[in-house]
């Protein structure tokens, strides 16, 4: 328990990271750091374009899995870890 | 015919009688012929009866007069004709007519005849050819009237008794009558119509042929039977005979015809066609959703947070996730390095586009000939339209010989606007001739200037506001045609506008107001300088300052109590507008007396500083740092009275400082804000905290930068120097001495490291702090005369412009080209850069001067140490060696006299 909470704190205090969030195969944010209506937000939208993006790549080559998604807009990038049960979300400044 | 040639003089006989014959018988053709011949017998009696004029029997001529054709109907040519001459007249008729008429009558002389007469009607026929003598004649037998009547109607007995008849008929008639008879039969001779007859008729050309044909009898409805047979050659070498011919079908030559051209015509339809008679089904579509996340309860998250496989995601997710983060804060992967580089690349272009151009230059021979242009300003919200204050290029002593004459000429600020070069949209007189003026920020229709004279001048030019936003241009045309109506060529008269405000003269200043300006409409001073909010947000004080040394605060708003009684009393009986002035500010007509009077003290010496230029560390239109007003706005805006100073909340946050350039080159660092005196209680004008003169000469520019706003420029002299607030060791920049005088001075609006310099031989340089900080980047010569203002302007976002004003009275508006205009990408913060670096040097080297004071000192005090204990050990051996010294300068003394005789050698002693 605590190697995981100090990972996800290691993350978060990496350089212009502004939050982090750990969303469940249905979609259901479990930790976050951002507030509430952020997360929901952030919850939805991400999960589903992580399920049509797994599934674009397994379409191309069914042996094929995905294993990590980077959005990358004018403010910020997006990061995001997939995973059989699981989902990471990380949100980062990069210019800073 | 036999009966032809007696025919021919019949006509000519009988011509007479059958004229009037004509109308009864056409059928009786034959009988006049019968007739004919005995009137040709009796022709020739009747010729020769006609002669003796001897009417036949029972024919009696008679003349009937028109009169009497009346009576009886019988008027010539009306009632009876040539071919209808009988007429029945009643006897009875006849016999009244004699009685009343008695021997007028007609029949007077057959009177007797007619009373004779048989039968009841006489019958009268019209005679046009007088035969019996007289145009009418009368039958008076029965027979004759019979006869006339019906001619050859007993005459059908033979011919033997027609002639007979026609004998007594013809004496008596002289009408041949025709008797029926039948034609006889006679040999018919063919005239040729027999050919065709006879073609017609079917004649037997020979013998009809018999045939007799006969069958079996039993073979009569037996059952029959066919059968085939070829119908080609074959069939007849089977020895058949040829019962049938072959017909085969060959290429017929006539008809093989080649087809060359055929017309063809080819559609495209669609083979289906869609057809619908009912109506859209409109199925029910989802126009909103309202919809909440799902949430899990914060136990169940634990326990999934505590699950092992969250822990294993977690551990293999952070090596990607380190790597992302790392990467991205490497280096920026997507930064366009290609865009970027040729941004700067692009301004190269040609020589011609980096200086300024000549837009337009305005001059007036009237009013600004031969006048210095002391101060020129842009109006805040009309494009195109700027405003330039004249004044008489003449030394004080020349104003005080020629001051008759000046008061006579006006003192004028002239306003141009784009559309007409040649002549000014307005003017402006004032008091005295006006040094320094600005146009009110948030009303541009106040302007308010200083004098000559130090007073301080307002102006209202609210009724001419449209007139300059709108018919540019228009207006001249207008009254030029005006003029030209009445036959004279006039100038369009350019409207005056007298001031509407003028301050008290023993509260202005001394001497001219070298610098007028108006506070930020986001707070006001009140009477101890301490700045409290503005609720209006509306300019209404103003600063000045003058050369006699005093900075004063005017306030436009009317003052408050006591002067208010007078003030109602006055405007109940205000006298009508004098000159058309505009009354808003009749409150302060002649009374006005500032809000706050400070003198600038030396800090140093004694006096006072002689203030050209000020300037304000509040800017206007900047106010994040101010907080909103309380309460809202008042409900009365505008001008209205002082506000009482215990309602007005002060500000913190406004700074109280600002800077000022004197004419003695000096730039000094003071407050307004009024300091108390513990001891005494008053409050008083606190001295300036810090003064330094950079310049050679007057100071005429004292400007804050547009994007710093603690970046000063000051232009003196031949020098100009680059200031920041809060740093009092130097300049931060300081230019060498020029070879001519700067005259004027401003940054440039949208490039924080540009400024613009004007020379006294009217050279207008670019500097670029970037650039290179030794000489300007572009010098171009403007005008002759000496450069009084630079004041650039952006009109719009493509044309820059700035206003070049000269001492000849020229006001010349020149394009700012693209690239100086154009800030360079990064330029704010290259500047904030150089500024930075530039303050780190003076303090480097002022620390540098601080060390090396103090290792002077300590070597200094070294020295002394080490002097001092020499001193004391060698003091005995120091006169010994002074003394031989004082000895050997002795002699040498003696030696030098004697060379120059002025002492006699010593003679030795005998």
């Amino acid at each position: 328990m605590s190697e995981v909470e100090e990972t996800i704190k290691r993350i978060q205090s990496h350089k212009g990271v502004l939050g982090i969030i750990v969303v469940n195969s249905e979609g259901i944010p479990i930790r976050t750091s951002l507030d509430n209506s952020t997360t929901v937000q952030y919850a939805g939208l991400i999960h589903q374009l992580t399920m049509k993006a797994r599934s674009t790549v397994r379409d191309i080559d069914p042996q094929n899995d995905l294993t990590f998604l980077r959005l990358r807009s004018k403010k910020h990038e997006i990061m995001v870890a997939p995973d059989k049960e699981y989902l990471l979300i990380v949100i980062q400044n990069p210019s800073e | 015919m036999a009966d032809d040639p007696p025919r021919t003089p019949t006509p000519s006989g009988s011509r007479k009688g059958s004229g009037k014959k004509a109308a009864p018988a056409p059928n009786k053709l034959a009988p006049p012929a019968a007739a004919a011949q005995k009137k040709s017998k009796e022709s020739v009696t009747k010729s020769k009866s006609q002669h003796d004029a001897q009417p036949p029997q029972g024919i009696v001529p008679l003349f009937m007069a028109t009169k009497s054709q009346e009576i009886y109907e019988c008027i010539c040519d009306e009632h009876v004709t040539e071919d209808n001459p009988y007429k029945l007249i009643k006897k009875a008729d006849i016999i009244q007519d004699m009685k009343m008429r008695a021997a007028i009558s007609d029949f007077h002389p057959v009177k007797q005849l007619v009373l004779d007469y048989p039968g009841e009607e006489l019958l009268i026929a019209y005679d046009p050819d007088f035969k019996f003598g007289q145009n009418f004649f009368l039958c008076a037998t029965e027979e004759a009237k019979m006869e006339h009547l019906h001619p050859g109607g007993a005459g059908a007995e033979g011919e033997e008794g027609v002639e007979a008849a026609g004998e007594e008929g013809a004496e008596e008639e002289d009408n041949a009558v025709y008797v029926y008879k039948p034609p006889e039969a006679k040999e018919w001779v063919t005239q040729g119509s027999q050919v065709e007859v006879e073609d017609e008729i079917v004649v037997d050309t020979r013998d009809k042929i018999r045939f007799r044909a006969s069958r079996v009898r039993k073979e009569f409805g037996a059952a029959i039977t066919f059968e085939d047979r070829d119908a080609d050659t074959s069939a007849a070498e089977q020895g058949l005979a040829a019962s049938c011919l072959a017909c085969p079908s060959y290429a017929d030559t006539n008809f093989t015809i080649k087809k060359a051209e055929l017309d063809n015509a080819v559609q495209a339809v669609p083979e289906m066609t869609d057809g619908s008679s009912q109506t859209d089904w409109k199925h029910p579509v989802t126009a909103s959703v309202q919809y909440e996340p799902r949430v899990i309860s914060v136990e169940e998250a634990k326990v999934a947070q505590q699950s092992e496989e969250f822990k294993q995601f977690v551990q293999a997710s952070l090596p990607r996730f380190e790597l992302a983060l790392q990467q991205n804060t490497i280096m920026d992967v997507f930064f366009d390095d290609w865009a970027v580089l040729g941004e700067e690349d692009t301004n190269f272009g040609s020589k011609s586009d980096s200086h300024l151009k000549e837009y337009q230059s305005f001059t007036d021979l009237q009013y600004s000939k031969d006048k210095t242009v002391t101060c020129v300003d842009w109006h805040p919200q009309i494009k195109g339209v700027m405003a330039v204050a004249c004044c008489e290029r003449l030394t004080f002593d020349e104003r005080i010989d020629n001051a008759n004459k000046l008061l006579m000429s006006p003192s004028l600020i002239l306003i141009w606007s784009f559309a007409d070069p040649i002549h000014p949209q307005l003017l402006l007189e004032g008091p005295d001739d006006i040094c320094c003026f600005k146009f009110c920020p948030t009303n541009p229709n106040i302007v308010a200037g200083g004098c000559i004279n130090g007073q301080l001048v307002l102006w209202d030019i609210t009724e001419y506001s449209e007139k300059l936003s709108s018919n540019r241009g228009n207006n001249s045309k207008a009254s030029q045609k005006k003029a030209a109506m009445f036959g004279e060529e006039m100038q369009p008269e350019t409207p005056t506008i007298r001031y509407c405000a003028v301050s008290a003269i023993e509260n202005s200043h001394r001497n001219i107001i070298s610098s007028v300006d108006w506070l930020p409409d986001h707070y006001e001073l009140n009477r101890f300088g301490i700045p409290v909010e503005n609720r209006l947000s509306e300019c209404c004080q103003i600063m000045t300052c003058g050369t006699d040394g005093h900075v004063m605060v005017w306030d436009i708003r009317a003052p408050k109590a006591p002067a208010n009684t007078k003030d109602q009393q006055a405007e109940k009986s205000a006298p009508p507008r004098p000159f058309g002035v505009s009354q808003v500010f009749k409150h302060l007509d002649l009374s006005w007396k500032p809000l706050l009077k400070l003198s600038m003290a030396k800090t140093d010496s004694s006096g006072d500083y002689s203030p050209l230029k000020f300037s304000l560390t509040e800017k206007q239109g900047v106010r994040d740092h101010v907080p909103q007003p309380a309460g809202g706005k008042p409900e009365t805006t505008g001008m209205s009275k002082v506000p009482s100073a215990k309602n007005q909340r002060p500000l913190e946050c406004i700074a109280t400082n600002y800077f000022l350039g004197s004419e003695d080159g000096e730039v000094i660092y003071a407050s307004f804000k009024l300091e108390k005196d513990n001891e005494t209680g008053k409050s008083n004008v606190p001295k300036p905290t810090w003064s330094v003169a950079p310049h050679d000469g007057p100071v005429n520019t004292l400007q804050r930068n547009p994007f710093f706003s603690d970046i000063l420029l000051s232009v003196g002299g031949w020098t100009f120097a680059i200031w920041k607030e809060g740093v009092t060791s130097g300049a931060i920049l300081q230019s060498a001495c020029a070879p001519k005088l700067y005259t004027a001075g401003h940054w440039s609006t949208t490039r924080p490291a540009v400024f613009f310099l004007g020379t006294k031989d009217g050279n207008v340089e670019v500097w670029d702090l970037l650039d290179r900080t030794h000489e300007p980047l572009l010098v171009q010569n403007v005008t002759a005369a000496q450069v009084t203002q630079i004041v650039p302007w952006v009109v719009s976002k493509k044309q820059h412009l700035v206003a070049v004003s000269d001492n000849v009275g020229t006001l010349h508006i020149l394009e700012i080209p693209w690239n100086l205009r154009h800030p360079a990408s990064g330029e704010k913060q290259a500047v904030e850069g150089f500024f930075d670096r530039e303050i780190q040097r003076i303090e480097y080297f002022d620390k540098k001067a601080v060390a090396r004071a103090n290792e002077r000192s300590k070597e200094m005090d070294k020295k002394k140490a080490q002097q001092a204990k020499a001193d004391e050990v060698s003091d005995d051996a120091l006169m010994e060696e002074y003394k031989v010294e004082y000895d050997s300068y002795k002699q040498l003394e003696k030696k030098l006299l004697q060379q120059l005789g002025l002492i006699e050698e010593e003679k030795p002693e005998i």
